[in-house]
């Protein structure tokens, strides 16, 4: 099963897979028109201070509380993703209080966001992954 | 404000309809050009600290960066150039020698691209290297002139050590201090996968690369930094360094602010202070002298590595070369004036030296003539940018090339010459943890892995393109190549004839 692994000695917090991730997840083909002055809505986070940085994003758990946790099954797993159904989710946020990881987040689009490793983006591997310029973040099978 | 003599080099140019402000550059320079303007909510540039290194034009995820020469122009002049006219008011502002990293980059003649590589055509075949075997593997080291046979008629092996490269390139003297660790771990991972030597530089070996001792050479300078038993006996050769390309004559300077606790320990000297490298080596002041350090070196390591000694090219080259020969070193390792530096006197960088190909040359040359040629072993570095100045300097003599500067590039230097600053944005001449970080080892081993792979593929293009099939058929084959807009001196010295003779 391919996993997201974030290694933070290679993190430089430079920000850029937070980019790459909301571009790709936009649906607009041209990045400048995606994001120019538009709120950043990525779909992981980097959690930082002045040590030490890495990339925040879903772990794809096994047993995930969050899909437990979904009060209208908006949230299920497919081909071990964890993947949202934006017409299916109600907003009731229980999920962004339950995830351990913060990896779920509430948005101004209704439903929430998070990560589903690009699938569906018509890429290979997901954007921050390719994003990365110190392959801080890889896709590895765990 | 004082009056300030010194305009900015270069121009910041960000298109600010691509501009997404996502303050890459401005987290990524660590000479803290860019910053976020909270008032105007635009990305402003301080041009004055700009070394255009590209860092941030790399990064920008919109490409809304470019870094232009600044068009701003002193009144011109033949004599007075804008350079010469700048460092006047440097140094009458500091009162100090101007430095500067990197190899000559004044306007002399390249030699490398006056001369035209030789090809078959009817007479004699080329040959395919995808589908017919090549070699390109060389061995380093003193070949004997005769061979001795026991009663019976039975060879009885006297080859003192060698070293067996797969291909004819290797990574250059570059310090541990002067580079960062993780741009000696990418050399010396490369060297391991490749099947080539990485040379420590006289900065001493990590203790984390002891594991690589095999693609190691371990550098023994003036200022005997980090040598001891375990050092030398860990790598394959040792090699002497009498001087550097990029600054023949005078020493290093390795400031205290790049003496971190790492560095500290591998070089054997205290917690922030300089390393000074002497300019010479003071138990060195003739051929006989240096004789006594590579029967000490050679006495060390049981005669079980090879001894190589580095010299600058300078103007009596041949003659120096062929002292060396004599002194029981195994090989010769020449450096042109092209060769690179952490840092320099830009006087002495910019004017001392010769160029590598004349000093191969007349080298070659001069120990053929003497009958000497086989006591040792000839690698030529300073400026061998691509495998075309690969296979010339063989055809020239060498029997294998030294890369620094190139190895660098590969691992993201985009030649700034400001390695003397210790800020290098791309992790490679840094010991700031946060920049040393910059460069992750598993990219840069690779990219260097995939750079020799790339040259020598080229290689046994060009020598299947010549009828040729192994390097030691190339090697000091000089009928292989032609000089063009060469005079007459030049094509003499070089040993070659001019194009269509």
């Amino acid at each position: 099963m391919m996993k997201i692994k974030v290694n933070e000695k290679w993190c430089l917090g430079c920000h850029l897979c937070e980019y790459y991730c909301a571009f790709a997840n936009s649906g607009i083909e041209d990045m400048v028109k995606a994001l120019k002055d538009m709120s950043l809505r990525p779909k992981l986070r980097i959690e930082q201070n002045e040590k030490i940085s890495f990339a925040v994003s879903c772990r794809h758990c096994e047993d995930p509380i969050c899909v437990k946790s979904c009060i209208t099954g908006a949230l299920s797993i497919k081909d071990n993703v964890v993947c949202i159904d934006k017409n299916r989710c109600v907003g009731c946020y229980t999920c962004v209080l339950v995830c351990p990881y913060g990896a779920v987040m509430p948005s101004d689009e209704g439903a929430v966001r998070k990560c589903e490793l690009c699938i569906g983006n018509n890429d290979a591997k997901p954007a921050c992954v390719q994003g990365c310029p110190n392959k801080a973040i890889e896709l590895a099978e765990v | 404000m004082p009056i300030n003599y010194i305009f900015p080099q270069f121009e910041i140019l960000r298109d600010e309809t691509r501009c997404i402000k996502c303050r890459v550059c401005e987290n990524q320079c660590a000479n803290q050009v860019h910053r976020y303007d909270n008032d105007y909510r635009i990305m402003i540039a301080d041009e004055s600290k700009c070394v255009n290194c590209h860092r941030c034009v790399a990064l920008c995820p919109t490409k809304a960066l470019r870094i232009i020469k600044n068009p701003h122009s002193f009144r011109e002049n033949g004599n007075w150039t804008a350079d010469i006219i700048t460092d006047i008011y440097k140094q009458a502002s500091s009162a100090g020698v101007l430095l500067s990293s990197m190899g000559n980059p004044m306007n002399y003649p390249v030699y490398w691209d006056n001369m035209l590589i030789n090809a078959s055509q009817v007479t004699n075949p080329s040959i395919d290297p995808l589908r017919e075997p090549m070699e390109t593997r060389t061995y380093l080291g003193q070949k004997k002139h005769t061979i001795k046979r026991d009663h019976k008629g039975n060879i009885v092996p006297n080859l003192g050590p060698q070293l067996e490269l797969s291909t004819p390139i290797m990574f250059s003297a570059m310090s541990y201090g002067s580079l960062s660790y993780n741009a000696h771990e990418s050399l010396a991972r490369a060297s391991k996968s490749l099947g080539i030597l990485y040379n420590t530089g006289e900065g001493g070996l990590h203790e984390d690369f002891y594991q690589y001792g095999s693609n190691t050479i371990v550098q023994v300078a003036s200022g005997r930094f980090g040598v001891h038993i375990d050092y030398l006996n860990t790598g394959a050769a040792v090699e002497i360094k009498m001087g550097q390309g990029a600054k023949p004559g005078i020493g290093g300077h390795l400031p205290g602010a790049k003496i971190t606790e790492d560095v500290s320990k591998t070089r054997m000297i205290p917690v922030g202070t300089d390393a000074i490298s002497p300019a010479p080596h003071h138990d060195i002041y003739s051929i006989e002298d240096l004789n006594q350090l590579v029967m000490s070196l050679k006495h060390a390591t049981d005669f079980k590595k090879p001894v190589i000694v580095k010299i600058a090219a300078v103007h009596n080259v041949a003659a120096i070369a062929s002292g060396i020969a004599r002194s029981g070193a195994d090989i010769i390792a020449i450096d042109g004036f092209r060769g690179g530096t952490g840092a320099a006197p830009v006087r002495i960088r910019d004017n001392v030296g010769i160029p590598i190909e004349l000093a191969l040359a007349s080298v070659d040359t001069r120990l053929r003539n003497e009958g000497i040629r086989d006591s040792v072993s000839l690698v030529v570095g300073g400026s061998i940018r691509c495998s075309s100045d690969v296979v010339k300097a063989i055809a020239l003599g060498a029997d294998a090339v030294y890369i620094a500067t190139a190895a660098l590039l590969a691992l993201g230097c985009h030649l700034c010459r400001t390695c003397y600053s210790g800020k290098c944005n791309w992790g490679i001449a840094t010991q700031r943890e946060d920049l040393v970080k910059r460069l992750n080892p598993e990219v840069g081993y690779q990219r260097l892995v995939n750079l020799i792979t790339a040259w020598t593929h080229e290689i046994k293009e060009m020598m299947g393109g010549m009828g040729i099939n192994s390097i030691e058929a190339l090697k000091g084959n000089r009928f292989m190549l032609r000089g063009i807009g060469l005079n007459q001196k030049e094509l003499d010295i070089l040993g070659i004839r001019h194009a269509g003779e």
